[in-house]
């Protein structure tokens, strides 16, 4: 009777290893870089300074620039002034940018999107919830959704303006 | 060479003397964890750690207990933020699991020792009580015995 609960014990937690193994190795976000257009992961987030919550699935219809950021981060900084530009830009056309603060404090957040002057939606995942899903390594990354909720591209590290332009237009179109 | 053995001490000495002007921090270090690199503050240099760092010396000289300040972080960055997890809710078995392992463990190995004791301990040769309640003597050894009283009759 104790042999059987002993190799009971010792098949669960061989199945439990395994489980996580295999299941928490890739996220699917990792199919871009196949060249595959995998679903936006979905999330539904405090907006930055309070406000309720904004979801990625209320932009169904629209191209979706997401952009995750820390105050902390240098790049973020640099690329700040192009990312609101390419938001008054492109937004008669259907594009919306949401900027999403992860990893950071919430008060340094704050000032930091007063300083660079951001206006599009800016929103809270301090644990880095969500980091994951999208397979987020470091700060600044950039996705691109189009208008039915696929992801087309993502930049590592700092946009650049051609970035931005030519992956918007993948987005739009 | 002179240059080079002054920016050396000074290496040393700043960390010392941010502490020294920040007393938190040598106690709060080992108890928070930088987000980006999954280490105790007291192990990183990251920027995200320095955030915490700085927040943590500002809140102390705002008069936050260290209790209060681990609070505010908890808030802005989930409980991932502390090294060890709350004594409380869900995040106890954290705690109560190994305990429990290791009574269970322990309970196991005392089990298997009796047990292996047990099985090496020579088998007692059981025998019918005599009348006066003592077990029977062997036949040998009893007419053994009988021949040596004989000798003394």
């Amino acid at each position: 009777m104790g042999q059987i609960a002993a190799i009971g014990l010792v098949a669960g937690l061989l199945a439990l290893l395994v489980w996580k193994v295999a299941g928490g190795s890739e996220s699917e976000v990792e199919g871009l870089r196949n060249g595959k257009t995998p679903p936006a992961p979905g999330f539904s987030l405090p907006r930055l300074g309070g406000g309720g919550k904004l979801s990625l699935e209320s932009y169904r219809g629209k191209a979706v620039v997401v952009n995750f950021w820390a105050s902390w981060c240098i790049p973020c900084k640099a690329e700040a002034p192009l990312l609101e530009q390419a938001w008054r830009r492109y937004r008669d056309r259907g594009l919306v940018v949401v900027g999403v603060n992860s990893q950071d404090l919430s008060s340094d957040a704050r000032r930091f999107a007063k300083e660079v002057g951001w206006t599009y939606p800016l929103v809270r995942d301090g644990a880095g919830d969500i980091l994951g899903p999208y397979a987020v390594a470091a700060f600044p990354e950039t996705f691109f959704v189009d208008r039915r909720g696929k992801l087309v591209a993502r930049v590592d590290g700092e946009v650049s303006e051609d970035d931005l332009a030519s992956n918007i237009e993948l987005a739009l179109a | 060479m002179r240059r080079l053995a002054v920016a050396a001490l000074l290496a040393l000495l700043l960390p010392a003397s941010a502490s020294a002007a920040c007393p938190e921090l040598r106690t709060l270090e080992g108890e928070l964890m930088c987000p980006t690199c999954e280490t105790t503050l007291e192990l990183s240099n990251a920027p995200a750690a320095n955030q915490i760092r700085r927040f943590v010396c500002e809140r102390a000289a705002a008069g936050d207990s260290n209790g209060e300040i681990k609070d505010k972080l908890v808030a802005d960055f989930g409980p991932g933020v502390l090294a060890s997890p709350p004594k409380e809710g869900f995040d106890l078995l954290a705690w109560a699991l190994p305990l429990l392992a290791l009574g269970l463990g322990a309970a196991a190995i005392a089990v298997l020792v009796v047990r292996w004791s047990r099985a090496r301990e020579p088998e007692l040769a059981v025998d019918e009580p005599s009348s006066n309640g003592r077990p029977e003597l062997d036949p040998a050894l009893e007419k053994r015995l009988d021949d040596e009283l004989a000798r003394f009759e």
